[in-house]
């Protein structure tokens, strides 16, 4: 009787933790979608800001004409008249993942748009992100931490920033595959198993197709690997874990388009490759150890280590001037200014005029990763012990993912996780504690008035303190038996952790706190993660629900909506010509293009540094040149966006020394000097009549001055240098409601110049000088 | 231009002059509306039958280029004046071709109620409607200026009847009018002007006018209207209105300056417009505006127990020639548009544009019936054309009939309703939910079938084997623990009664409960040993069996030690030794004992966990 009872009563217990953490997994689920979707409570269903909107579009392609059709679409809406290879340029993880749920609802004849489909995509991968950070959590400091940590992430302020609901941007299911690689490579090594190593390099394969990040895993686990082999933690597991995930997962890589042979070619990938031939010759030398005596096994590694050495250095002379041969030596331009935070200002203005791609600030870790930043460093304490290969990989994974972070303020997205990961494991290996104190001290105050007898308590400690002292030997002794009977039992890695457990148990009852002190901190970390909780709330609220293509502002008169953006959109879409070509700076390509549906000269993807510094040079050119070279390129509308007259900070203005800079680099007549006054940027009466003369001026503040009568310009707050002047080579089409974006039409060509044809006439040959002046024309129209 | 063939036409027609029938229209009082962008006509109509003859229908015409721009005609008798419309019933008219008239007129016949018998006389009215007959002139116009157009007519009721007495007057939207033509008797006063009376028209008397006047009311013109109502028996009429919107007046040229439009809107924009109002019908609901873009957030909603009124606004304002395209959809209770006619139902609901003064070029309505409805038949109170498809939606199989009505240039006049019948069994709505349920149940019964079945495919693979061997392994030892946690007990109760001997000092009991114990004791050594026995054979014991075996072997050390202890207290008690002395004599056996506790309670952990 009492035996069935005892039974029963662990596999209940046991099934009702698994019920509870499945509860809590789904609702951390629905957490993390729910605090998405303030975006679209606050303000509507709709796509956000930039890139997701290329995104929007590629799936809309994807879903009305096929997959065979994405593959091999040639776009001739942007970059005219170059056109760009979208199926081959771009990363088509999120575009297949929408599309594909897209396919599934509506074969199931549940109507829901594109549109809802996109911006809902980014929230459901959140959820499976926490699930997925719950997974990896769990392999390397068991269910409660991983409970913690999913928790944590499902409201990370970092990753909320970049997939709130219509933030359909590569990011959001990028790091759902990040981790999710991340967990599996850790099933694999702490299994052995082959199946597990499989998935691994598919959900690698997903993440190759998701976001160029993928990078990060092919060096981060390359590093993970070496660290094993060099702490003497090779093991068959480890093997199994890395050697069929670099030959599949490469293989896989390479069949993504974007990718193609750069997985083999290009220098992110080789350390996986020399890792890849180290742990060969790792697995090697163990296998010989087993074959040979201590003796002959030191003579063979003096022999094999002195022969490789000249081959070593063979192969290194072959590769380094290969390598070395290519300018940036095999490195693409992002990788490089990741290892060298100043290479992109040195070398390549266009990626470092991204504001995404500037180091951050010391706020913003706090804004974006909060209290988890103090959790962090007692997170990576509670992974050396015990240390196992699982945890030496998270600590791995935080350090450097907090260099990344360092370097470009967008990649704070890798580092959220693993910051959760750390705070999970502190949090819970800290509740642990301080609960177990509680219930110990709980439960031990009768024990000792029963027992009145203090010397035995004492006893006992100390018999425990001996008995952690003989432990490790005879788990290590324990290990290798376990290691032999591995492959035939399949329960091995559920022992491996209930070792790991026991073993923690009894060094946690060595970590008895007094009641009061663990209560208080209990009390104290509850407040810590409901402070974090509340930020959270707030940021995913205040700070990043916002779309950016509508603004609002509280005034006295109650909410204001500034939708300029999609009012001059739908103006171009609806009362231009199909194909007229928009040009405006690259930032609003992608937006032109999906919203407006009209061809845009330069956008988003920023491939053609060139093209880009021609639109650069026309903007900061004065107006004839620029007619010339917006001309020279069929631009019929040129669009700028102003905010000075109701103070939006980071229009065309603000950003305007970055086109002369870009420009400047490709077309030297443009110098950013001539833009400066004393090195000062300004607008006003003592900017230079360079300034004051260039297109980006002109079509910025054409007529201000006629809405107040001095053309005070409220985003920079100054009055503004130059008030009176004409337009003579463009007119004004649309000016939206808060003028914050203007249409120019480039005025055509027969009513300008009908005094110079005239004098061409009168002169002996026509076709001469036409073509002289064609040649006159070229001198100064840097596009040629 | 229009006027020299019109004519042209007119000296055709007075060269014909056929004598068609005895009927005389001894007074004609004609109200061209110009107000808007369509034009209204009304004209009263006073016939009388100079015949002999019963003649029970008349023939009203029009040129050509009027019939080419006509949506909408309706007759009723006039019961007088201040009488509405609505007290009397229409009468019914067709296109007819009557022989040896002009072939550029168009003629249409109306029914009169009754014949008329000579000498009597019937009023009626006949009301027209066309669409773009007011034509921009000039054509393109800039920003600032207004939008003049151009409307031509006939001063003389153009009619194959004698006209006795006739009169024209046409209402204006203002004052300005760039020039009229002028006849004799034209007056011209504020707003309106006034032709006639004329007096004693032969048949087919014409007199072209023109008026060219400012009309800056907004042209719109929906180039296409697509209106799905979707019916759900769950108690809801879903419209969505796909609108493709185009401001049909003067073209604008030269560009559009925001800073004109902002500082003197009425004067720099007056041919433009920004709101169009639409009147839904009352009790609508989750109303939205939208475009292909996202929502359009400047749109004001009103209403009360009558209708409900939703000013919107497009995104930009609309000038000559501009386009746009929007989505308005909203919800409408079921139980005010569907009712029920012995077994059929039907949906009452109006057919054209909600939206004021919206001229549509080609409406679509499409009625999404439930999935499973039959017998479709469609009431429309004009001719439109019908056709039927099949949408999927929301977890259909067989999918929505619906029911396509087509119609060209619809005007507000032709804002009435329609029925639309159908059979649907109310069953038929537990379809999906019914759908939904079997479908999580399946899913748990194959998850449940899952868990419960043994899809092994080898039973003597030797994982297969080792898998249930290992399962007895863990039931075995599941027991092996238990025992040894009743003895635990059994020594607990051996302490407690040594406690027990030192308060009370009863050494009777104290040796009762050591019996107890040595027989409960022994029992579970019995019990032991089958269990014991399994899992040293056992393959799959192996690892654990030293743990096992310590665990026994510290166990009964640990039972003789505590035997030893009994035993020696229970004998000093009886001789009556001093306490110091026993704890003295205990000492060492206590120490041993709580180390064996110890070892014997980590081993029970060890187990506890696999």
């Amino acid at each position: 009787m009492e035996v069935s009872e005892n039974g029963k009563s662990a596999s209940l217990r046991q099934a009702f933790g698994n019920v509870l953490s499945f509860f809590i997994l789904l609702l951390v689920g629905v957490l993390a979608f729910s605090i998405r979707l303030f975006s679209v409570i606050k303000y509507e269903s709709v796509i956000h800001e930039f890139d997701p909107y290329f995104n929007y579009r590629v799936t809309q392609y994807l879903t009305k004409k096929g997959i065979y059709e994405f593959w091999n679409w040639f776009d001739d809406r942007s970059w005219y008249p170059l056109g760009r290879v979208i199926g081959g340029t771009v990363y088509p993880g999120l575009t297949l993942t929408a599309g594909s749920i897209w396919w599934l609802l509506n074969s199931l004849n549940v109507p829901l748009s594109v549109e809802t489909v996109c911006v809902f995509t980014s929230p459901i991968f959140s959820a499976n992100a926490s699930w997925a950070t719950y997974l990896l959590t769990k392999e390397v400091k068991g269910t409660g931490a991983g409970l913690t940590a999913a928790a944590l992430l499902a409201m990370v302020p970092s990753y909320i920033s970049r997939s709130v609901a219509g933030s359909y941007d590569n990011e959001a299911v990028a790091i759902f595959a990040l981790i999710f690689t991340f967990y599996l490579y850790l099933k694999t090594l702490n299994t052995g198993s082959l199946f597990y190593a499989t998935l691994n390099a598919l959900s690698y394969f997903y993440m190759v197709c998701s976001w160029g990040g993928y990078t990060f895993i092919i060096n981060l686990i390359p590093m993970h690997v070496l660290l094993c082999i060099v702490t003497g933690r090779y093991s068959a597991r480890l093997y199994i874990a890395y050697a069929p995930f670099v030959v599949l997962g490469t293989l896989l890589a390479s069949l993504v388009p974007v990718v193609g042979f750069n997985a083999v070619m290009t220098s992110e990938h080789f350390a996986s490759f020399l890792i890849f031939i180290i742990i060969h010759v790792v697995a090697f030398v163990y296998y010989i150890k087993g074959l040979l005596s201590q003796k002959m096994f030191n003579v063979a590694v003096a022999l094999v280590v002195s022969f490789g050495m000249v081959v070593c250095c063979a192969v290194v002379s072959v590769l380094v001037p290969l390598v070395a041969s290519s300018p940036t030596k095999g490195w693409s331009g992002r990788s490089l200014s990741l290892l060298d935070p100043t290479y992109a200002s040195k070398y390549i203005p266009i990626i470092d005029s991204v504001s995404e791609h500037q180091p951050p600030t010391w706020p913003s870790y706090f804004m974006d990763i909060n209290v988890l930043a103090f959790l962090v460093p007692a997170g990576i304490i509670a992974c050396f012990e015990p240390l196992s290969d699982a945890s030496s990989f998270v600590v791995l994974y935080i350090v450097t993912s907090v260099y990344f972070s360092g370097v470009m303020v967008r990649l704070m997205l890798v580092l959220a996780p693993a910051a959760c990961i750390m705070s999970g494991i502190a949090l819970s290996e800290a509740f642990n504690v301080l609960t177990r104190s509680v219930k110990f001290q709980l439960s031990g105050v009768p024990e000792k008035s029963q027992s009145g007898d203090t010397t035995s308590r004492i006893a006992v400690t100390q018999s425990e303190v001996v008995k952690t002292e003989k432990q490790p030997p005879i788990d290590k002794t324990e290990d290798t038996i376990k290691e032999r009977t591995s492959k035939k039992n399949k329960k091995k890695e559920k022992e491996h952790e209930e070792k790991a457990s026991l073993k923690s148990q009894i060094q946690k009852r060595l970590l008895v706190l007094p009641l009061e002190t663990s209560i208080i901190a209990i009390l104290l970390l509850v407040l810590l993660g409901a402070f974090y909780v509340v930020h959270c709330v707030w940021a995913a609220a205040e700070t990043y629900s916002a779309p950016s293509i509508v603004l609002t502002s509280y005034s006295d008169d109650g909410l204001q909506v500034f939708d300029d953006f999609r009012e001059a959109y739908a103006w171009l879409r609806h009362n231009t010509e199909v194909d007229d070509k928009v040009a405006s700076w690259w930032d609003y390509g992608y937006q032109t293009t999906a919203m407006a549906n009209r061809t845009v000269i330069v956008d988003n993807n920023t491939w053609n540094n060139t093209h880009i510094a021609t639109v650069g040079t026309a903007m900061s050119s004065p107006e004839k040149a620029a007619w010339e070279i917006f001309n020279s390129l069929d631009v019929k509308y040129v669009l700028v966006v102003f905010g000075g007259f109701i103070g939006y900070l980071g229009d065309d203005i603000d950003k305007f020394l970055w086109m002369v800079r870009i420009g400047g680099g490709v077309f030297p007549h443009i110098k950013e000097s001539d833009y400066l006054r004393d090195d000062e940027y300004r607008i006003d009466s003592q900017a230079p009549s360079t300034m004051l003369n260039c297109l980006m001026y002109k079509l910025s503040y054409y007529r201000f001055v006629e809405t107040d009568g001095k053309g005070f310009d409220r985003a920079r707050e100054t009055e503004i240098g130059k008030k009176y002047f004409e337009l003579n080579y463009f007119e004004e089409v649309f000016t939206t409601h808060h003028w914050m974006v203007r249409i120019y039409k480039l005025k055509s060509l027969k009513n300008r110049i009908r005094g110079k044809a005239k004098k061409s006439k009168s002169s002996s040959e026509g076709s001469v000088t036409t073509s002289l002046k064609r040649s006159g024309k070229i001198k100064r129209n840097p596009w040629h | 231009m229009g006027f020299r063939f019109n004519l042209f036409l007119f000296l055709i027609a007075m060269l014909s002059t056929p004598v068609l029938s005895d009927l005389i229209l001894a007074k004609v009082d004609r109200r061209i509306d110009l107000t808007s962008q369509i034009v209204r006509i009304t004209s009263v109509l006073k016939v009388e039958n100079a015949g002999t003859d019963v003649v029970s229908e008349v023939l009203f015409a029009l040129p050509e280029y009027q019939s080419k721009n006509l949506v909408f005609m309706q007759a009723f008798p006039n019961g007088g004046k201040g009488k509405t419309k609505a007290s009397t019933t229409s009468l019914p008219f067709q296109v007819v071709n009557p022989e040896g008239m002009p072939p550029a007129l168009t003629f249409y016949s109306v029914s009169l109620p009754k014949g008329l018998s000579k000498g009597e006389s019937f009023t009626f009215d006949v009301f027209v409607v066309f669409t773009h007959s007011l034509r921009p002139f000039p054509e393109e116009i800039t920003q600032a200026d207004s939008q003049i157009v151009l409307f031509q007519d006939s001063a003389y009721y153009l009619s194959p009847y004698e006209v006795k007495v006739q009169s024209l007057t046409v209402t204006l939207p203002s004052a300005r009018v760039e020039s009229y033509t002028k006849l004799h008797n034209t007056k011209h006063v504020d707003s309106e002007i006034k032709y006639g009376p004329y007096e004693k028209l032969p048949p087919f008397s014409y007199s072209p006018i023109v008026i060219h006047f400012e009309n800056n009311r907004p042209f719109a013109v929906a180039q296409q209207l697509v209106r799905e109502i979707e019916i759900s028996h769950w108690g809801n009429i879903q419209v969505t209105e796909h609108y493709n919107l185009v401001h049909g007046g003067a073209q604008n040229k030269g560009g559009f300056s925001r800073l004109d439009y902002q500082v003197r809107a009425h004067v720099r924009g007056s041919s433009s417009f920004r709101h169009l109002t639409a009147k839904l019908p009352p009790r609508a609901r989750s109303v939205y505006y939208r475009d292909e873009i996202g929502n359009i957030s400047t749109s004001h909603l009103w209403g009360d127990s009558r209708k409900t009124e939703l000013e919107i606004e497009p995104r930009y304002p609309m000038f000559g020639g501009w386009r746009t395209s929007f989505t308005i959809g909203y919800g409408l209770p079921l139980k005010d548009f569907l009712f029920e006619s012995g077994k059929k139902r039907f949906l009452n609901i109006t057919f054209g544009c909600p939206i004021d003064d919206v001229v549509v070029n080609n409406l679509i309505v499409k009625v999404v019936l439930p999935e499973g409805s039959k017998d479709i038949s469609v009431a429309t109170p004009f001719v439109v054309k019908q056709s039927q498809e099949v949408k999927y939606s929301h977890l259909d199989i067989a999918g929505r009939p619906v029911v396509v009505l087509e119609k060209t240039n619809v005007v507000p006049e032709h804002n009435v309703h329609f029925q639309v019948y159908y059979k649907f069994n109310t069953l038929s709505l537990l379809r999906e939910p019914l759908m939904l349920i079997s479908g999580f149940f399946l899913l748990f019964i194959t998850c449940i079938v899952y868990m419960h079945a043994d899809i092994t495919i080898s039973k003597s693979s030797p994982s297969y084997l080792a898998k249930l061997q290992w399962d007895e392994v863990q039931a075995a030892i599941q027991q092996f623990r238990s025992s040894i946690n009743r003895c635990l007990v059994v020594h607990d109760k051996l302490e407690a009664s040594l406690r027990d001997l030192s308060r009370t000092g009863d050494v009777q009991s104290c040796k009762a409960a050591r019996k107890a114990a040595d027989g409960s004791l022994k029992e579970l050594a019995k019990e032991l040993k089958p269990l014991l026995a399994f899992l040293q054979s056992s393959p799959q014991a192996t690892q654990l069996w030293p743990k096992v075996e310590e665990l026994v072997a510290k166990e009964r050390e640990m039972q003789e030690k505590l035997m030893l202890k009994h035993s020696t207290v229970v004998d000093s008690y009886e001789k009556k030794s001093g306490v110091r002395d026993i704890e003295n004599r205990i000492a060492s056996l206590q120490q041993k004992l709580v180390a064996l506790r110890q070892d014997v309670d980590e081993l029970l952990e060890f187990l506890d966990e696999i």
